[in-house]
Protein backbone atom coordinates (compact mmCIF):
# COMPACT_ATOMS: atom_id res chain seq x y z
CA UNK A 1 0.00 0.00 0.00
CA UNK A 2 1.17 3.10 -1.56
CA UNK A 3 3.26 3.64 -4.51
CA UNK A 4 5.83 6.61 -3.22
CA UNK A 5 9.64 5.69 -4.09
CA UNK A 6 9.86 3.39 -1.72
CA UNK A 7 6.69 1.18 -2.49
CA UNK A 8 7.48 1.60 -6.17
CA UNK A 9 10.62 0.20 -5.45
CA UNK A 10 9.72 -2.63 -2.99
CA UNK A 11 6.99 -4.30 -5.69
CA UNK A 12 9.65 -4.12 -8.52
CA UNK A 13 12.02 -5.79 -6.21
CA UNK A 14 9.44 -8.57 -5.54
CA UNK A 15 7.93 -8.66 -8.78
CA UNK A 16 11.43 -9.36 -10.05
CA UNK A 17 12.01 -12.44 -7.50
CA UNK A 18 9.12 -13.61 -9.17
CA UNK A 19 6.43 -13.16 -5.71
CA UNK A 20 2.86 -12.15 -6.97
CA UNK A 21 2.43 -8.12 -6.26
CA UNK A 22 -0.59 -5.80 -6.11
CA UNK A 23 0.48 -1.53 -5.60
CA UNK A 24 -2.63 0.18 -4.00
CA UNK A 25 -2.23 4.03 -3.81
CA UNK A 26 -5.24 6.54 -4.11
CA UNK A 27 -3.17 8.31 -6.97
CA UNK A 28 -2.79 6.73 -10.24
CA UNK A 29 -0.41 9.36 -11.20
CA UNK A 30 2.19 7.77 -8.48
CA UNK A 31 1.67 4.29 -10.57
CA UNK A 32 4.37 6.25 -12.89
CA UNK A 33 7.04 5.02 -10.75
CA UNK A 34 6.59 1.32 -11.63
CA UNK A 35 9.15 0.12 -13.81
CA UNK A 36 7.62 -0.83 -17.34
CA UNK A 37 8.66 -4.44 -16.53
CA UNK A 38 6.61 -4.20 -13.89
CA UNK A 39 3.87 -7.73 -14.18
CA UNK A 40 2.18 -7.15 -10.64
CA UNK A 41 -1.07 -5.06 -10.75
CA UNK A 42 -1.61 -1.71 -10.10
CA UNK A 43 -4.76 -0.33 -8.14
CA UNK A 44 -6.72 2.60 -7.72
CA UNK A 45 -7.78 3.12 -4.03
CA UNK A 46 -7.53 3.78 -0.44
CA UNK A 47 -5.95 1.24 1.76
CA UNK A 48 -7.72 2.20 4.86
CA UNK A 49 -11.16 1.38 3.18
CA UNK A 50 -12.02 -2.52 3.56
CA UNK A 51 -13.71 -2.38 -0.05
CA UNK A 52 -10.32 -1.54 -1.52
CA UNK A 53 -8.18 -3.84 0.62
CA UNK A 54 -10.76 -6.93 -0.85
CA UNK A 55 -10.07 -5.41 -4.47
CA UNK A 56 -6.91 -5.95 -3.79
CA UNK A 57 -7.30 -9.31 -2.79
CA UNK A 58 -6.02 -8.78 1.01
CA UNK A 59 -7.74 -12.17 2.26
CA UNK A 60 -6.01 -14.37 0.15
CA UNK A 61 -2.45 -11.80 0.73
CA UNK A 62 0.61 -13.93 2.58
CA UNK A 63 2.04 -10.47 3.19
CA UNK A 64 1.11 -6.71 3.63
CA UNK A 65 3.28 -3.80 3.81
CA UNK A 66 1.53 -0.07 4.26
CA UNK A 67 4.30 2.58 3.14
CA UNK A 68 2.15 5.73 2.46
CA UNK A 69 3.55 9.06 4.30
CA UNK A 70 0.88 9.86 6.86
CA UNK A 71 1.81 7.02 9.85
CA UNK A 72 -1.50 7.05 11.04
CA UNK A 73 -2.64 5.78 7.50
CA UNK A 74 -0.29 3.03 7.84
CA UNK A 75 -1.27 2.42 11.26
CA UNK A 76 -4.68 2.01 10.97
CA UNK A 77 -4.45 0.24 7.51
CA UNK A 78 -2.09 -2.46 8.96
CA UNK A 79 -4.04 -2.92 11.97
CA UNK A 80 -6.93 -3.64 9.80
CA UNK A 81 -5.03 -6.00 7.77
CA UNK A 82 -3.68 -7.79 10.91
CA UNK A 83 -7.11 -7.70 13.11
CA UNK A 84 -9.52 -8.07 10.03
CA UNK A 85 -8.44 -10.38 7.61
CA UNK A 86 -5.92 -12.19 9.59
CA UNK A 87 -2.85 -11.19 6.62
CA UNK A 88 -0.26 -13.53 8.32
CA UNK A 89 2.29 -11.39 8.04
CA UNK A 90 1.80 -7.09 7.93
CA UNK A 91 4.76 -5.06 8.36
CA UNK A 92 3.90 -1.24 9.34
CA UNK A 93 6.77 2.18 8.14
CA UNK A 94 6.18 4.70 11.09
CA UNK A 95 8.36 7.69 10.95
CA UNK A 96 7.66 8.92 14.39
CA UNK A 97 9.78 6.78 16.60
CA UNK A 98 7.22 7.51 19.92
CA UNK A 99 4.59 5.91 17.71
CA UNK A 100 6.55 3.34 16.60
CA UNK A 101 7.40 1.88 19.88
CA UNK A 102 4.00 1.74 21.01
CA UNK A 103 2.66 -0.25 17.74
CA UNK A 104 5.16 -2.31 17.95
CA UNK A 105 4.64 -2.83 21.76
CA UNK A 106 1.03 -3.82 20.62
CA UNK A 107 2.20 -6.26 18.23
CA UNK A 108 2.57 -4.63 14.65
CA UNK A 109 6.01 -5.26 12.72
CA UNK A 110 6.96 -1.85 12.55
CA UNK A 111 10.08 0.11 10.96
CA UNK A 112 10.85 3.27 11.61
CA UNK A 113 12.78 5.43 9.14
CA UNK A 114 13.59 8.11 11.22
CA UNK A 115 15.49 6.46 13.56
CA UNK A 116 17.05 4.00 11.23
CA UNK A 117 18.66 6.78 9.05
CA UNK A 118 19.89 8.52 12.26
CA UNK A 119 21.20 5.30 13.61
CA UNK A 120 22.74 4.68 10.27
CA UNK A 121 24.32 8.20 10.08
CA UNK A 122 25.53 8.31 13.25
CA UNK A 123 27.19 4.76 12.96
CA UNK A 124 28.58 6.03 10.18
CA UNK A 125 29.98 9.60 11.31
CA UNK A 126 31.62 8.03 14.60
CA UNK A 127 33.10 5.03 12.76
CA UNK A 128 34.84 7.45 10.24
CA UNK A 129 36.02 9.86 13.42
CA UNK A 130 37.63 6.76 15.03
CA UNK A 131 38.89 5.56 12.18
CA UNK A 132 40.78 9.17 11.32
CA UNK A 133 42.01 8.84 15.10
CA UNK A 134 43.61 6.10 14.57
CA UNK B 1 -14.07 15.35 34.97
CA UNK B 2 -10.99 16.62 33.02
CA UNK B 3 -11.59 15.76 29.25
CA UNK B 4 -9.06 15.95 26.44
CA UNK B 5 -10.64 16.65 23.01
CA UNK B 6 -8.77 16.50 20.26
CA UNK B 7 -9.32 18.54 16.84
CA UNK B 8 -9.91 22.20 17.30
CA UNK B 9 -12.37 22.78 14.11
CA UNK B 10 -16.29 23.32 14.15
CA UNK B 11 -16.71 20.50 16.13
CA UNK B 12 -14.36 20.59 18.94
CA UNK B 13 -14.76 24.12 19.14
CA UNK B 14 -18.12 23.69 20.32
CA UNK B 15 -17.84 20.76 21.88
CA UNK B 16 -15.05 22.60 24.00
CA UNK B 17 -17.89 25.37 24.75
CA UNK B 18 -20.48 23.00 25.80
CA UNK B 19 -18.17 20.79 27.77
CA UNK B 20 -17.14 24.20 30.04
CA UNK B 21 -20.15 25.23 30.19
CA UNK B 22 -21.19 21.83 32.12
CA UNK B 23 -18.34 22.84 34.21
CA UNK B 24 -15.76 20.38 33.37
CA UNK B 25 -11.75 21.06 32.87
CA UNK B 26 -11.27 20.99 29.02
CA UNK B 27 -8.31 21.05 26.77
CA UNK B 28 -8.19 21.08 23.34
CA UNK B 29 -5.43 19.58 20.82
CA UNK B 30 -4.95 21.89 17.77
CA UNK B 31 -2.08 21.84 15.35
CA UNK B 32 -2.88 24.79 13.90
CA UNK B 33 -1.28 28.10 15.34
CA UNK B 34 -3.74 30.19 14.13
CA UNK B 35 -6.68 28.00 15.45
CA UNK B 36 -5.01 27.64 18.70
CA UNK B 37 -4.86 31.25 18.90
CA UNK B 38 -8.46 31.96 17.83
CA UNK B 39 -9.68 29.55 20.82
CA UNK B 40 -6.97 30.92 23.41
CA UNK B 41 -8.29 34.79 22.69
CA UNK B 42 -11.98 34.01 23.02
CA UNK B 43 -11.68 31.43 25.59
CA UNK B 44 -8.85 31.63 27.61
CA UNK B 45 -5.88 29.10 27.95
CA UNK B 46 -7.91 25.96 27.34
CA UNK B 47 -6.10 25.06 23.68
CA UNK B 48 -2.64 23.59 23.38
CA UNK B 49 -0.72 23.12 20.34
CA UNK B 50 0.54 20.08 19.70
CA UNK B 51 -0.16 16.62 17.87
CA UNK B 52 -2.83 14.47 19.68
CA UNK B 53 -1.25 11.63 18.44
CA UNK B 54 1.66 12.00 20.08
CA UNK B 55 2.38 10.35 23.04
CA UNK B 56 5.15 13.52 24.15
CA UNK B 57 2.32 15.72 23.62
CA UNK B 58 -0.66 13.87 25.61
CA UNK B 59 2.27 13.18 28.42
CA UNK B 60 2.70 16.76 28.60
CA UNK B 61 -0.85 17.75 28.77
CA UNK B 62 -1.03 15.11 31.65
CA UNK B 63 -3.44 12.65 29.56
CA UNK B 64 -2.93 10.21 32.83
CA UNK B 65 -5.30 11.78 34.55
CA UNK B 66 -7.68 12.53 31.95
CA UNK B 67 -11.26 11.05 32.14
CA UNK B 68 -12.45 11.35 29.00
CA UNK B 69 -10.75 11.39 25.63
CA UNK B 70 -12.39 12.70 22.60
CA UNK B 71 -10.90 12.71 18.79
CA UNK B 72 -13.20 14.72 16.46
CA UNK B 73 -10.79 15.70 13.78
CA UNK B 74 -12.29 15.19 10.09
CA UNK B 75 -9.55 12.13 9.51
CA UNK B 76 -10.89 9.28 10.73
CA UNK B 77 -7.03 7.43 10.99
CA UNK B 78 -6.04 10.36 12.87
CA UNK B 79 -9.02 10.07 15.53
CA UNK B 80 -8.21 6.10 15.98
CA UNK B 81 -4.55 6.80 16.48
CA UNK B 82 -5.37 9.34 19.15
CA UNK B 83 -7.49 7.29 21.24
CA UNK B 84 -5.13 4.49 20.69
CA UNK B 85 -2.60 6.53 21.77
CA UNK B 86 -4.82 7.74 24.94
CA UNK B 87 -5.97 4.51 26.07
CA UNK B 88 -2.75 2.22 25.42
CA UNK B 89 0.24 4.74 26.79
CA UNK B 90 -2.14 6.98 28.79
CA UNK B 91 -4.79 4.43 30.09
CA UNK B 92 -7.70 6.81 29.58
CA UNK B 93 -10.63 5.01 30.65
CA UNK B 94 -12.89 6.02 28.17
CA UNK B 95 -12.11 7.28 24.71
CA UNK B 96 -14.09 8.10 21.79
CA UNK B 97 -13.94 9.06 18.27
CA UNK B 98 -15.82 10.66 15.48
CA UNK B 99 -15.83 8.55 12.04
CA UNK B 100 -16.71 10.53 8.52
CA UNK B 101 -16.65 6.53 6.99
CA UNK B 102 -19.19 5.00 8.67
CA UNK B 103 -18.01 1.71 7.95
CA UNK B 104 -14.68 2.58 10.41
CA UNK B 105 -17.05 1.43 13.60
CA UNK B 106 -16.58 -1.83 13.67
CA UNK B 107 -13.21 -2.00 13.04
CA UNK B 108 -12.35 0.94 15.70
CA UNK B 109 -14.58 -1.20 18.28
CA UNK B 110 -12.07 -3.84 17.33
CA UNK B 111 -9.47 -1.57 17.99
CA UNK B 112 -10.20 -0.80 21.36
CA UNK B 113 -11.58 2.92 20.96
CA UNK B 114 -14.66 2.88 23.55
CA UNK B 115 -17.29 4.85 21.22
CA UNK B 116 -17.32 5.76 18.03
CA UNK B 117 -19.62 8.94 16.58
CA UNK B 118 -19.96 8.65 12.94
CA UNK B 119 -21.20 12.06 11.99
CA UNK B 120 -22.03 10.84 8.26
CA UNK B 121 -25.15 8.77 9.72
CA UNK B 122 -25.99 11.45 12.34
CA UNK B 123 -26.66 13.74 9.26
CA UNK B 124 -28.20 11.42 7.45
CA UNK B 125 -30.51 10.40 9.79
CA UNK B 126 -31.87 13.71 10.37
CA UNK B 127 -32.24 14.06 6.96
CA UNK B 128 -33.91 11.43 6.58
CA UNK B 129 -36.56 12.17 9.14
CA UNK B 130 -37.34 15.26 7.65
CA UNK B 131 -38.62 13.20 4.14
CA UNK B 132 -42.22 13.51 4.59
CA UNK B 133 -42.61 9.65 2.93
CA UNK B 134 -39.68 8.17 4.91
CA UNK B 135 -41.89 5.39 7.03
CA UNK B 136 -38.58 4.59 10.09
CA UNK B 137 -36.41 6.75 11.37
CA UNK B 138 -33.59 5.48 13.66
CA UNK B 139 -33.53 7.68 16.94
CA UNK B 140 -31.26 6.23 19.04
CA UNK B 141 -28.63 3.24 19.12
CA UNK B 142 -27.61 1.30 22.39
CA UNK B 143 -25.13 -0.24 21.50
CA UNK B 144 -24.32 -2.53 24.67
CA UNK B 145 -27.38 -3.73 24.25
CA UNK B 146 -27.64 -4.12 20.44
CA UNK B 147 -30.68 -2.32 20.65
CA UNK B 148 -31.74 0.25 18.14
CA UNK B 149 -35.44 3.05 18.73
CA UNK B 150 -37.07 3.81 15.83
CA UNK B 151 -39.90 5.74 14.94
CA UNK B 152 -41.99 4.32 12.52
CA UNK B 153 -44.95 6.37 10.93
CA UNK B 154 -48.42 5.05 10.03
CA UNK B 155 -49.91 6.47 6.70
CA UNK B 156 -53.41 6.19 5.41
CA UNK B 157 -51.89 3.58 2.84
CA UNK B 158 -50.78 1.57 5.46
CA UNK B 159 -52.47 -1.42 5.25
CA UNK B 160 -52.46 -2.23 9.64
CA UNK B 161 -54.58 0.92 9.70
CA UNK B 162 -57.71 -0.77 11.83
CA UNK B 163 -55.92 -3.53 13.27
CA UNK B 164 -55.53 -4.52 17.07
CA UNK B 165 -51.77 -4.48 18.19
CA UNK B 166 -52.25 -8.11 18.60
CA UNK B 167 -52.76 -9.25 15.23
CA UNK B 168 -49.65 -7.83 13.92
CA UNK B 169 -46.72 -10.16 14.08
CA UNK B 170 -44.01 -8.21 14.95
CA UNK B 171 -40.48 -9.57 15.39
CA UNK B 172 -39.16 -11.07 18.31
CA UNK B 173 -36.70 -9.13 19.17
CA UNK B 174 -39.05 -5.82 18.53
CA UNK B 175 -41.32 -4.16 21.99
CA UNK B 176 -43.50 -1.59 20.90
CA UNK B 177 -42.69 1.35 23.38
CA UNK B 178 -45.43 4.26 22.72
CA UNK B 179 -48.02 5.38 19.95
CA UNK B 180 -48.21 9.18 19.52
CA UNK B 181 -51.40 9.67 17.40
CA UNK B 182 -52.02 12.55 15.61
CA UNK B 183 -54.90 14.13 18.00
CA UNK B 184 -54.80 13.02 22.21
CA UNK B 185 -52.32 12.11 23.87
CA UNK B 186 -49.56 9.95 23.53
CA UNK B 187 -49.92 6.13 25.51
CA UNK B 188 -48.58 2.64 25.66
CA UNK B 189 -49.79 0.44 23.00
CA UNK B 190 -51.75 -2.68 24.68
CA UNK B 191 -52.55 -5.53 22.82
CA UNK B 192 -56.21 -4.34 21.89
CA UNK B 193 -54.75 -1.28 21.10
CA UNK B 194 -55.76 0.02 17.27
CA UNK B 195 -53.91 1.70 15.07
CA UNK B 196 -54.94 4.35 12.82
CA UNK B 197 -53.12 6.55 10.27
CA UNK B 198 -51.25 9.30 11.75
CA UNK B 199 -50.14 7.73 14.67
CA UNK B 200 -46.56 7.63 15.54
CA UNK B 201 -44.80 4.55 16.75
CA UNK B 202 -41.69 4.45 19.13
CA UNK B 203 -40.35 0.91 19.24
CA UNK B 204 -37.46 -1.07 20.38
CA UNK B 205 -35.91 -3.41 18.70
CA UNK B 206 -32.44 -4.86 16.69
CA UNK B 207 -30.56 -3.20 14.41
CA UNK B 208 -31.19 -6.16 11.91
CA UNK B 209 -34.83 -5.89 12.32
CA UNK B 210 -35.37 -2.53 11.75
CA UNK B 211 -37.06 -3.27 8.27
CA UNK B 212 -39.35 -6.37 9.04
CA UNK B 213 -40.23 -4.36 11.91
CA UNK B 214 -41.28 -1.70 9.48
CA UNK B 215 -43.05 -3.77 7.30
CA UNK B 216 -44.90 -5.49 10.00
CA UNK B 217 -46.30 -2.18 11.38
CA UNK B 218 -47.17 -0.84 7.90
CA UNK B 219 -48.17 -4.02 6.24
CA UNK B 220 -46.03 -2.50 3.20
Amino acid sequence: MGCGRVGARLAALLDEEGHEVTVLDNDTYSFRRLPNSFGGTALFGNGTDEEALKRAGIEETDVFVALTQGDNRNVMSCQIAKHVFNVPRVVCRIYDPLREEMYSALGLETLSPTKIFAQLLQEKIEGEKAEGEE
Amino acid sequence: MYIIVVGGGRLGYYLLKALLNEGHEVLVLEKDARICKTITDELGSVCFRGDGCEAATLAEVGTGRADMFVAVTGDDEDNLVACQVAKHKHNVPRTIARLRNPRNAVIFKKLGVDVTISTTDLILEAIEREVPTHPATQLLTIDEKGLVIVDVKITAESKTVGKAVKDLSLPKESKLALIIPVEGSAHVPVANTVLQAGDQIIAVTSPDSKEALQAALTGM
